[in-house]
């Protein structure tokens, strides 16, 4: 504003000389406040998982300071720690249920997305609706009879029981996604296709797959995060052998409470893989999804 | 190459009542002929051609290809391409394999494939294009990407549905000339649906006029134009559309205002009113002492060649548009009143009143 100082004299020439100073100083203000609201409120959502990050990089001395020490000398000794304390089944059983699982739920629900939407099957909506009321009842509600069921058939403690429960638990979402990306299909794009001779097959996975793809990768990464980082199931129906990494972070938790950097330490290496799986994930997510197929 | 027909085939979709969009359809397509299907919005020409195509299914009805009843078969197995209006082409795939994919699809070796695409890509005008998407190209290449992919496949049937309708005016009138002669050269069996009259009848060696999911004529454009077998057609083929108004008829004839045109007796048999069509061109300047009836004009259009008077006269009680063809070098002026006659009565058509059918033959 201190161009446009009312001390100037007013001479005719003056009147234009504060309004093109000042507007775009108020409006480069205008951004500057709005940039500097963007970045605090994500600094806000990202302290916590900085702070973490930070600890776990820090020696337990350095993390447990009262007023937090923000210069320390960097080590890997939690991570070591954390490696050396068995984290290596957990790792590989999260990782089993989260591919398996995802895999799964796609080889599912890429037909029933395709008969929901391009070949709508008869009363498709009751379908549709169907597979959504499947989410609506509470999974604590349902612990018990599937607990027993999984008991009965001598499949707890089994990561055979996990992929089935997270394929079934992500199953209905997916479809959903599936369906509402594959409307965006120009019909006449496969219609095009079955007049050059595609099968169905050929039609679904040479013509279709490749213009969702981004939609596929979305659906994929959502599959994956639920599924990492499910806890309830992996709680309740596993104990030693097909434990995942929550169950694995909350057992670290309990025995190993007092150890901040050791416990940040670990609980960064259970957020990476799903960091590196949205990393993965946006390179198909940024790609356009009809790219001018018609007009 | 091969013959097309259409045995009495309907589409209907289900509903209450039912919407028929195709209604009994009766028509065979020559071996090499280039048939335009024609109509106003909601007729059912792209229904038609997607019951050809597999598309859509057939309700009642057959349809052959080449003599083989192809009611039943799907899509791949009919052997014919077709160019969609909106060209759907594959966005994930350059203009060669766009134009590639069938002959792949086939298994064709991929040197024939090449040759092949190459071959259409110079006949279109495309070969600098090969390797680009559809989306960094323009509308007029797109169009051109779509009659590739189809010719590449050198099918016995080339299904169109309008595919010239997202072009601007020049390039339409130059692809319209093209695809002719494209047509020819290859001698391709082709059906081209449009709503566009003008390149119904400069495109099409034959010309099925269809209304309201019936066809209503199929003959060459000079037939349609000189003997259009009811008003639909009469008013619909023709740019200015024809002249037509219910009038009186007695003994003497049809009476346009002042204007009586004969009117042989066994055609008008125990009608007391008539729909008689002129066609601007039919219609001429008269002078006062000339048979002829009173036209107010409203505007004259200069289009260089022709000029085109557009006026109001009173004709059977009621005040009626009409459009009369003049010499451009002498057009009255607006404002003006003229005298209106007829300039052959052989071009005078008639029509029944009622059911609009063409009335004489
Ligand atoms: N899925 C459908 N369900 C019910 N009626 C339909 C359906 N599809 C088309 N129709 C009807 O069938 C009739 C013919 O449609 P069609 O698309 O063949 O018209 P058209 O002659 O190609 O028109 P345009 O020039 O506007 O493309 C229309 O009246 C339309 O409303
Ligand atoms: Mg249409």
């Amino acid at each position: 504003m201190a161009t446009a100082t009312p001390a100037t004299p007013v001479t005719p020439a003056a009147p234009a000389a504060p309004g093109p100073a000042s507007r775009p100083l108020r409006r480069i203000l205008g951004r500057a406040s709005w940039t500097a609201g963007a970045w605090l409120a994500a600094l806000v959502f990202f302290f916590p998982v900085l702070w973490m990050v930070l600890t776990a990089f820090k020696q337990e001395a350095d993390a447990y300071t009262t007023t937090p020490h923000l210069v320390f000398s960097p080590t890997l000794a939690q991570f070591r720690a954390v490696f050396h304390s068995g984290i290596g089944p957990y790792l590989a059983n999260s990782a089993l249920a989260t591919v398996l699982s995802t895999l799964l739920v796609l080889v599912l629900g890429i037909p029933a997305g395709y008969a929901l939407s391009i070949r709508s099957v008869r009363k498709w909506r009751d379908a549709l609706f169907f597979f959504i009321s499947t989410k609506m009842l509470p999974v604590v509600a349902a612990i018990v009879p599937i607990y027993l069921a999984v008991r009965d058939i001598g499949a707890l403690d089994n990561i055979g029981t996990l992929i089935v429960l997270y394929t079934a638990m992500n199953l209905p979402i997916a479809v959903w996604m599936l369906r509402s990306f594959f409307l965006e299909v120009p019909v006449e794009v496969l219609e095009a296709a079955r007049v050059d001779g595609v099968t169905l097959r050929q039609e679904i996975t040479r013509v279709m797959l490749p213009m969702v793809a981004p939609g596929i990768a979305a659906t994929a990464l959502i599959c994956v995060i639920f599924s990492w980082n499910e806890f309830f199931f992996a709680l309740n129906l596993t104990s030693v052998r097909a434990a995942t990494m929550p169950v694995f972070l909350v057992g670290f938790m309990t025995s190993e409470g007092l150890y901040w950097a050791k416990l940040a330490a670990a609980a960064t290496l259970a957020c990476l893989p799903v960091l590196l799986a949205g990393w993965i994930a946006q390179k198909q997510l940024v790609r356009g999804l009809s790219m001018g197929a018609v007009k | 190459m091969a013959e097309v027909r259409y045995a009495e085939a309907s589409r209907a979709y289900p509903g209450t009542p039912p919407v028929v969009a195709v209604d009994s359809l009766e028509l065979t397509v020559a071996d090499g002929e280039f048939l335009v299907l024609v109509g106003p919005s909601g007729s059912g020409k792209t229904t038609a051609l997607r019951m050809l195509a597999g598309l859509e299914e057939v309700t009642s009805g057959h349809i052959t290809i080449g003599g083989r009843d192809v009611t039943h078969v799907p899509p791949r197995d009919r052997d014919i391409a077709m160019v969609f209006q909106s060209y759907a082409l594959y966005p994930h795939m350059t203009v060669a394999q766009n134009m590639g994919f069938a002959l792949k699809l086939r298994g064709m070796p991929k040197e024939t494939i090449a040759e092949r695409v190459t071959e259409a890509a110079r006949l279109l005008d495309l070969e600098k294009y090969l390797d680009r998407k559809p989306k960094a190209l323009s509308g007029g290449q797109r169009q051109r990407v779509a009659m590739g992919r189809a010719i590449v496949r050198e099918p016995s049937v080339f299904l169109m549905d309008e595919p010239l309708s997202n072009l601007d005016a020049k390039l339409r009138v130059e692809t319209r000339a093209n695809i002719a002669a494209l047509q020819s050269r290859l001698g391709t069996t082709t059906v081209y649906v449009t709503h566009d009259q003008v390149e119904a009848m400069t495109m099409g060696h034959r010309v099925a006029v269809l209304k309201d999911a019936v066809l209503q004529q199929c003959d060459t454009p000079r037939t349609l134009y000189e003997r259009p077998t009811n008003v639909f057609v009469a008013g619909f083929i023709g740019s200015p559309a024809m002249n037509l108004y219910t009038v009186p008829v007695d003994e003497h004839g049809a009476r346009l205002g002042d204007l009586v045109v004969p009117v042989r007796r066994d055609a008008a048999a125990g009608l007391a009113t008539v729909t008689v069509g002129v066609r601007p061109e039919a219609l001429c300047l008269v002078g006062a002492d000339e048979d002829g009836f009173k036209l107010a004009v409203e505007l004259v259009e200069e289009l260089g060649a022709d000029a085109y008077v557009h006026g109001r006269a009173r004709l059977a009680d009621e005040e009626q548009r009409v459009v009369v063809r003049v010499d451009p070098r002498d057009p009255p002026a607006i404002g003006q009143t003229v005298r209106i006659g007829v300039r052959d009565h052989g071009e005078v058509h008639l029509f029944h009143p009622d059911s609009g059918e063409r009335l004489h033959s």
